[in-house]
C-alpha cells in the first residue's frame, strides 16, 4: 500500500494547486536558464556560422562585435593574397532603428560579400538566398517581415527574397543580411541636403584659398562628392585545408595597421565582454530562483507533514518502522517535484517561444534541471522527515 | 463472566512508577503498580479522571516508560524503568493492539486499508493482509464499509474498525483506552462485548480502561485506581 499517493488522492486538489504552483516556479527557473543559454547562443551564433577561421580587425581593437573596427575595403584583397588563405570576405555589420506600424523596428544588417558570398550559408526556412548584387534581403522571421515585403532603407527600398530562424544579435535584434555595398549604403546613407550643404561650405572655404584665386577652375573640383570610400568592420578569412590559423596570423599581425584574431579568439572576447554581465546576472539570478524553489519546496513539504503529524503518530503507535514513513515524505516530495518539473517543461515549451528574445532549452538543461529538482525534493523533504521524527506515538492519543 | 483465559501470563508489571517534573514541579503519576494479566483474560480499568489509569495503559502499550518498574509481556522483559529492553516499536507491532476513545483511524485510508496497514507494516503482503482485513471486518460486523474512508463511518463503526486494526497482527495483548466514551450505551455495550468474544476466542489479554459501569458484567476481572495506585 502507498501511503504517499493515498494521501495525495485523498487531498487531490490541494495537491494539484500546490504541484502547479511549483510547477511554475520551475518553469521560471528553466526559463532563466534558457534566457542565459539564449543569450550566449545568440552572441555567438554570428561567429559560429559565419565559418571564418581568422577575423582581421582595426590594429588595437578587439573587433567589431566589442567595439568599433573600421579597416580599408582594399585589405580584403591584401589578405587574399597571402599564402594559405582560401577566400577573404568583407564583414559589415551595424544595427539600425526604423519606425514600422507605429512600432520600434530594429535590424541588425549583416553585409554578405556578393558575389563570393551570396548567404548560401544561412538556414533559410522560407525564400532564398540572395540572386542580385542590390535591394534584395534575407530577414529573420523575428523582424516580422515576410516574403516579399519591401522596405525603406536609406534611399533605396530592400525586397525580401529569404527567411531565417533565429537568426538574433547579442543585443536580441532580429538579423538582416544584404550585399556589402548595400549594407554600407544602409549604414552611411547622406541626406541630399547635407551633401549640398558640405559642398556649399568647401566652395566658400575654397574661395578664400590662395591657389584658388589663382587657378578658379579648381573650385569645380570641390564640388565633387567628397564622401570618404566607406571602410569596413573587419575581413574574415577563411584558410585552406591544413594550414595553420596562428602562421597566417602571424604573417597579418606583421602589417602593424591590423590586429588578428581567430575565431575562438574572437568568440571567446565576445562572451568575456558585451554579453559578460548580462551572463552573469541571469546566471546568478537563476542560482537565487533555485535556492527560493527549494525553500518553498520544503515548506510545502513541511506544512504536509504538519498536516499529517496525527497520522504519523499513529503509524509510529501501531508499529509502523521509521522507513514507512520517510518513505511516504519522500515519496510525496519526488511526486511534487517530479510533477512539477513536467508541469514546467510542457508549459515552457508553449510559453517561451512567445518571448520577445531566444528561450533556448537544450536536452542537457532539461536533465540538469532535472537533477537540480530531484536534489532540491530530497532537501526539501528533509524538514518534513524531520519533524516526523520527533513526533511521538503519544500525540495519536491526544 | 466467561471464564476462557489459560494461565499463561500475556502481561505482567511489578512497581510501576511514573513521575512527571522535579522538584516543586514534581508529580506522581503512577505508584508502584503491579498487576498480572493472563491471556485470554479481559480487565476493567476504573477510576476517577488523573488516578494514573492511562499512564499505566501508555506505559504497558510501551508508549510511555515508566520511571521506575518493569513490564514484561509474555514472559520477556521490556521494559526496566525507562530502560528499552528491545526494540519497542516492533514489539508493539507484533504483540499489542490499541484501541482509544476516539477511533484514531488514518483519514486518508479506507476501513479495510486501515487494518491492513497494521499488517504491512509487519511485512504482510498485500493480498493476504487485504483477505484478513475483510475477514477481520465481517467477524465486527463492518464489512459492508469496507471501502469507505473513517470521514463516511458512523462513530460505532469506526470504533469496530479500530478493533479490527487491533486484532490484525494477533497480538497477545490489546488495551482500549476508554473506548466506548464516544458511543451511546447501546452501542458501547456491544463494544465490550466485542472485546470479552475478541478476548476469548484469539487469547488476547486484553485490558480496557473505562467510566461505564453498566458494562462491567462483561469483564474478568476489575482495578479500580486511585491517586496513581490500585485501590485495595
Amino acid at each position: 500500500m502507498n501511503l504517499a499517493i493515498k494521501d495525495i488522492r485523498h487531498n487531490l486538489g490541494r495537491f494539484a494547486l500546490t504541484t502547479v504552483g511549483v510547477g511554475l516556479l520551475l518553469m521560471v527557473v528553466m526559463g532563466m536558464g534558457g534566457i542565459y543559454r539564449g543569450v550566449i547562443e545568440d552572441a555567438v551564433l554570428l561567429i559560429d556560422r559565419v565559418d571564418a577561421d581568422l577575423w582581421i580587425v582595426q590594429r588595437g581593437t578587439r573587433g567589431p562585435f566589442a567595439e568599433v573596427s573600421r579597416v580599408n575595403q582594399n585589405l580584403v584583397h591584401r589578405a587574399q593574397a597571402v599564402p594559405g588563405v582560401a577566400t577573404a570576405r568583407e564583414f559589415v555589420y551595424h544595427t539600425i532603428q526604423r519606425e514600422r506600424d507605429g512600432q520600434p523596428l530594429r535590424i541588425a544588417v549583416m553585409g554578405l560579400d556578393w558575389p563570393n558570398d551570396k548567404g548560401g550559408w544561412l538556414p533559410l526556412s522560407a525564400g532564398r538566398a540572395l540572386e542580385n548584387n542590390h535591394f534584395e534581403m534575407v530577414a529573420d522571421e523575428s523582424l516580422r517581415l515576410p516574403l516579399g515585403h519591401r522596405i525603406k532603407l536609406g534611399k533605396e527600398t530592400y525586397t525580401v527574397v529569404g527567411l531565417t530562424r533565429n537568426f538574433i544579435s547579442s543585443n536580441g535584434d532580429g538579423m538582416a543580411f544584404v550585399t556589402v555595398a548595400d549594407a554600407l549604403a544602409i549604414q552611411f546613407d547622406v541626406p541630399g541636403e547635407a551633401t549640398r550643404l558640405e559642398r556649399a561650405a568647401r566652395e566658400s572655404r575654397a574661395e578664400t584659398f590662395e591657389a584658388v584665386l589663382q587657378s578658379p577652375t579648381m573650385i569645380d573640383n570641390a564640388q565633387r562628392p567628397a564622401i570618404a570610400r566607406p571602410q569596413v568592420g573587419a575581413v574574415m578569412v577563411q584558410l585552406q585545408p591544413g594550414v595553420a590559423p596562428n602562421e597566417v596570423a602571424k604573417i597579418v599581425e606583421g602589417w602593424g595597421d591590423v590586429t588578428v584574431y581567430t575565431a575562438d579568439g574572437q568568440r571567446e572576447l565576445l562572451l568575456k565582454g558585451t554579453v559578460d554581465k548580462i551572463k552573469r546576472q541571469i546566471g546568478l539570478f537563476r542560482i537565487l530562483l533555485t535556492i527560493i524553489a527549494a525553500i518553498i519546496m520544503a515548506l510545502i513539504l513541511y506544512t504536509l507533514t504538519l498536516d499529517k503529524i496525527h497520522s504519523i503518530a499513529l503509524l509510529k503507535l501501531i508499529g509502523a518502522p521509521n522507513t514507512v514513513i520517510l518513505g511516504m515524505i519522500l515519496q510525496q516530495a519526488l511526486l511534487l517535484g517530479g510533477i512539477g518539473f513536467g508541469i514546467a517543461y510542457v508549459l515552457g515549451q508553449r510559453i517561451f517561444p512567445m518571448f520577445p528574445r531566444r528561450v533556448l532549452i537544450t536536452d542537457e538543461d532539461v536533465l540538469q534541471l532535472g537533477l537540480v529538482v530531484l536534489g532540491i525534493s530530497v532537501a526539501a523533504s528533509l524538514l518534513g522527515i524531520w519533524k516526523a521524527m520527533k513526533v511521538s506515538p503519544n500525540e495519536a492519543l491526544s | 463472566m466467561i471464564a476462557a483465559s489459560t494461565n499463561e501470563l500475556a502481561i505482567e508489571t511489578v512497581g510501576l512508577t511514573k513521575i512527571y517534573g522535579s522538584g516543586n514541579t514534581e508529580v506522581v503519576a503512577m505508584r508502584d503498580v503491579t498487576m498480572q494479566v493472563r491471556r485470554g483474560e479481559v480487565v476493567a480499568l476504573l477510576g476517577p479522571s488523573g488516578s494514573g489509569k492511562s499512564t499505566f495503559l501508555t506505559a504497558v502499550g510501551l508508549i510511555n516508560p515508566p520511571t521506575t518498574g518493569t513490564v514484561m509481556i509474555r514472559g520477556t522483559p521490556v521494559l526496566d524503568g525507562p530502560r528499552e529492553l528491545t526494540n519497542l516499536r516492533s514489539f508493539r507491532r507484533q504483540h499489542i493492539g490499541f484501541v482509544f476513545q476516539k477511533s484514531n483511524l488514518i483519514p486518508f485510508l479506507t476501513a479495510v486499508e486501515n487494518v491492513q496497514i497494521a499488517m504491512q507494516v509487519n511485512g504482510e503482503t498485500g493480498r493476504r493482509s487485504r483477505i484478513r482485513a475483510m475477514e477481520l471486518l465481517d467477524y465486527l460486523g463492518v464489512a459492508d464499509r469496507a471501502s469507505n474512508r473513517p470521514a463516511m463511518l458512523s462513530g460505532g463503526q469506526q470504533q469496530r474498525v479500530a478493533v479490527a486494526r487491533a486484532l490484525a497482527n494477533h497480538p497477545s495483548v490489546i488495551l482500549a483506552d476508554e473506548p466506548t466514551a464516544a458511543l451511546d450505551s447501546q452501542r458501547g455495550r456491544q463494544v465490550m462485548e466485542l472485546f470479552a468474544k475478541v478476548a476469548h476466542e484469539q487469547q488476547a489479554a486484553v485490558i480496557v480502561v473505562t467510566h461505564d459501569h453498566r458494562s462491567l458484567d462483561v469483564f474478568d476481572t476489575q482495578y479500580e485506581m486511585e491517586d496513581g495506585r490500585f485501590k485495595s
